[in-house]
């Protein structure tokens, strides 16, 4: 019963990160850009694919299989990133401060990059196996904790870490903070606005390539794999306040360990009720979010 | 009722235009004759005033509509489907998920029934008439599913339908079969209790794949049984036989979970499972669900040797999706897999290969779609006539040698005798059969041959 317990403790612990994964893309492009884009979803599958190929690449080198999730994580970030690049120049450019347009057109461009999927790879499923070292359990007693769920939880606090450096302690970070909260006054001191747009909207989506990456872990490789996932995202970002990448940290543990609490006393059906109905509640008494952003240019909108 | 209409009026014009197009020897232009009702024909005047108005009531629309109100006059109403056939092609209709969630899955039954039209269509046809397909899209969404059997039945006038996958897409579409007379070919499992007569259904009944394998299990494995399924009609009610069965038989049902559809994160109900340490688990999941639960499984070190499971809804196309590292050992209760030994199962894996791909696998579905074009190829044969009400009067009895085995259609409930296997995912990601019936079974839908089922329909 102890042992049942503490699993229960680990995943719900396991199941914020995997939310923290999924949306910490999310809390830059929408939280910081304020661009609602619901092809969030599809960069996390583009990520997935990635891993995809670079696993079939690596598939004839026997002992040097296990390389290549380290090679695809890079790689899922840069594909994603990159095509985020390419997305925020032909569209999303064209849509700041049409928040209605750019849901619509987002959600289009969702649709797009799912059949796109389809015609590259098939409409089935495809299969990703992770390597020797990743199979299994760490097994202390009669507790078994599943080392993808060691890394993942490892991965979602290193990518927290980074771009807390990235944002407040690089100088381009100091920038793309001063474009967020006062566009106009940053390129009156000679930001290049367009410049911090570009490249915030590609780290936003290759952080959500990089968790597309750890997803195939745990899941599910096909075009259908961003729709199971954008919803959860957008709702973490919400409970934890638009505007802090932070907040989204406890929007994802308040979602996440909520979840397995009332899965693991109800079932799923009911579990996933309850933490709506607990979501509708706190943003009830705080409509911002648990962190939220006192700042004038949210007040503006 | 007004979009009702207007299709009526569109077929009633249609046919009274294009009478010339029925080939009257075939005996399948005209539906049954009957006394027009005065109910069809305030129907068809409204339908053919509305289909009139919509073509903006120019002389030719208008002797249009007197041919379609005398056309619809003679017939029993408008609204009934009558196959568009011609001298030398008969229409059917495909319609499978080839977008969304169920496109993994449905768009190889398409493939393979594809293949079989073209089979029929070099062998000579039916009737000496080649197949024309119109395919459909029924995009994983229920409302498009009844949307597209209207279309189908009321606008290209096919003969019969193959399609569906999901047991909530056939229960939207089954009334638009009733209600127009058409022939849907139904090419999955599913849970029973329904036997509509607009229905021919091709997968396995209940007590060819369910109940039979929760026996086997119990027997091989022990009695303490895990149920988790999705939430939707299919499990739900496959879990009430399979608890009715157990209270007879005396297994014990230690957990039974539900997720929703999609849903992705399966280590609580792992940790319930592990708690409740069952001898197996039968898991009734659907769709992407069995990706993320047998990819946790494992990892939370839980293996086929630890605590087995039986699935119904996972092929060898799933597993591919899966894969199948992660099922290795596993156990799946079918009728059909790719590695059954059969002389017709050779060859259709050989063509399905060859004109698919070499990386390609067949599977139950695929099968059994394959299977129904077949079946109704030779049913319209044995009647000598497309017409529904012809096709269904001839079709129990009727045989087809298939990759399974020789399937026969039960003419009592249009279900179809078929073979149990129960088998074992092996390292290459096929299903080896570990046990078979002796024989095929008779379809039994609302499972009358067990005392303990009789409370349940």
């Amino acid at each position: 019963m102890v042992e049942t317990l503490i699993m229960q403790a680990f995943n719900g612990i396991s199941l914020s990160s995997i939310l923290f994964l999924a949306a910490i893309g999310l809390a830059v492009t929408f939280g910081l850009m304020h661009v609602i884009n619901m092809a969030h979803g599809e960069f996390i599958m583009m990520g997935a694919y990635t891993a995809y190929v670079v696993q079939n690449a690596f598939a004839g080198l026997g002992g040097a299989f296990g390389l290549y999730v380290p090679v695809a994580l890079v790689l899922s970030f840069i594909v994603a990133a990159a095509l985020g690049v390419v997305v925020e120049k032909l569209i999303v450019s064209r849509l700041y401060g049409r928040v209605a347009d750019s849901l619509l057109v987002t959600w289009g461009l969702s649709l797009v990059l799912q059949q796109l999927a389809r015609n590259l790879f098939g409409s089935a499923n495809v299969g990703v196996e992770v390597p020797e070292y990743l199979a299994g359990s760490l097994v202390i007693g009669g507790v078994a904790l599943p080392y993808t769920r060691i890394w993942i939880l490892v991965i979602a606090l290193a990518c927290l870490l980074a771009v807390y450096l990235f944002m407040f302690r690089t100088r381009f970070g100091r920038t793309v903070r001063a474009v967020m909260q006062n566009r106009p006054m940053a390129a009156a001191l000679g930001v290049n606005t367009r410049r911090v747009d570009a490249v915030t909207f590609a780290l936003g989506s290759g952080l959500a390539g990089l968790a597309g990456c750890t997803l195939t872990w745990i899941g599910l490789v096909g075009s259908s794999l961003g729709q199971n996932y954008i919803t959860q995202a957008f709702m973490t970002v919400v409970v934890g306040g638009v505007g802090s990448v932070f907040g989204s940290v406890f929007g994802a543990g308040f979602i996440g360990i909520g979840q397995s609490i009332f899965e693991f006393l109800t079932d799923a059906s009911i579990g996933q009720a309850l933490i709506f109905l607990a979501v509708i509640l706190l943003l009830q008494f705080r409509p911002k979010g648990i962190f939220a952003q006192s700042s004038r240019s949210l007040e503006d909108e | 009722m007004a979009i009702r209409a207007t299709n009526a009026a569109t077929a009633a014009v249609e046919r009274g235009g294009g009478s010339d197009a029925a080939a009257p020897e075939a005996g399948n232009a005209r539906p049954r004759a009957a006394a027009p009702t005065r109910r069809a024909f305030v129907k068809a005047a409204v339908a053919g005033t509305l289909g009139a108005a919509a073509l903006g009531l120019s002389g030719c629309a208008q002797s249009a509509l007197a041919e379609a109100l005398a056309g619809a006059g003679a017939d029993e109403g408008a609204a009934q489907a009558s196959a568009d056939v011609t001298d030398t092609t008969v229409k059917v209709g495909i319609m499978h998920s080839l977008s969304g969630t169920m496109a993994m899955s449905e768009t190889s039954v398409r493939d393979a029934e594809l293949l079989a039209i073209d089979e029929i269509n070099a062998a000579g046809g039916v009737l000496g008439r080649q197949i024309e397909s119109v395919v459909e899209d029924g995009a994983s969404d229920n409302a498009t599913f009844a949307e597209k059997a209207q279309k189908l039945l009321m606008s290209d006038h096919v003969a019969a339908v193959f399609g569906c996958w999901t047991s909530a897409s056939r229960k939207a579409v089954l009334p638009v079969f009733e209600q127009y007379n058409g022939l849907l070919w139904y090419p999955v499992q599913y849970e029973g209790m329904e036997s509509s007569q607009n229905i021919f259904y091709v997968g396995a009944a209940p007590n060819q794949q369910i109940v039979p394998a929760v026996d086997y299990l119990a027997e091989h494995y022990g009695p303490r049984i895990f149920l988790l399924g999705s939430d939707y009609v299919f499990p739900r009610t496959a879990n009430t036989v399979i608890k009715a069965q157990a209270a007879a038989q005396g297994y014990e049902i230690v957990g039974e979970e539900y997720t929703p559809m999609g849903h992705t994160d399966y280590a609580t109900v792992i940790n319930k499972i592990r708690a409740a340490s069952p001898d197996f688990v039968f898991n009734t999941l659907n769709g992407d669900s069995n990706v993320s639960f047998f990819k946790q499984l494992r990892d939370s070190g839980i293996t086929a040797d630890d605590c087995m499971t039986c699935s119904v809804s996972v092929a060898e196309e799933e597993v591919a999706g899966i894969g199948a590292s992660y099922l290795e050992g596993h156990m799946t209760s079918w009728n059909y897999y790719e590695t059954t030994s059969t002389a017709e199962n050779d060859a259709f894996v050989a063509a399905y290969k060859e004109r698919y791909g070499a990386d390609r696998v067949t599977d139950d579905p695929i099968e059994a779609g394959y299977c129904a074009v077949h079946l109704w190829a030779a049913a319209c044969e044995k009647a000598g006539s497309f017409d529904v009400d012809a096709v269904r009067a001839a079709a129990g009895g009727v045989t087809f040698r298939a990759p399974e085995g020789l399937m026969t259609i039960d003419g009592d409930n249009q279900h179809m005798y078929k073979t149990i296997r129960i088998g074992r995912v092996n390292a290459d990601g096929l299903i080896d059969e570990v046990w078979a019936s002796d024989e095929p079974l008779k379809p039994d839908p609302y499972l009358d041959g067990y005392a303990w089922a009789a409370d349940l329909s």
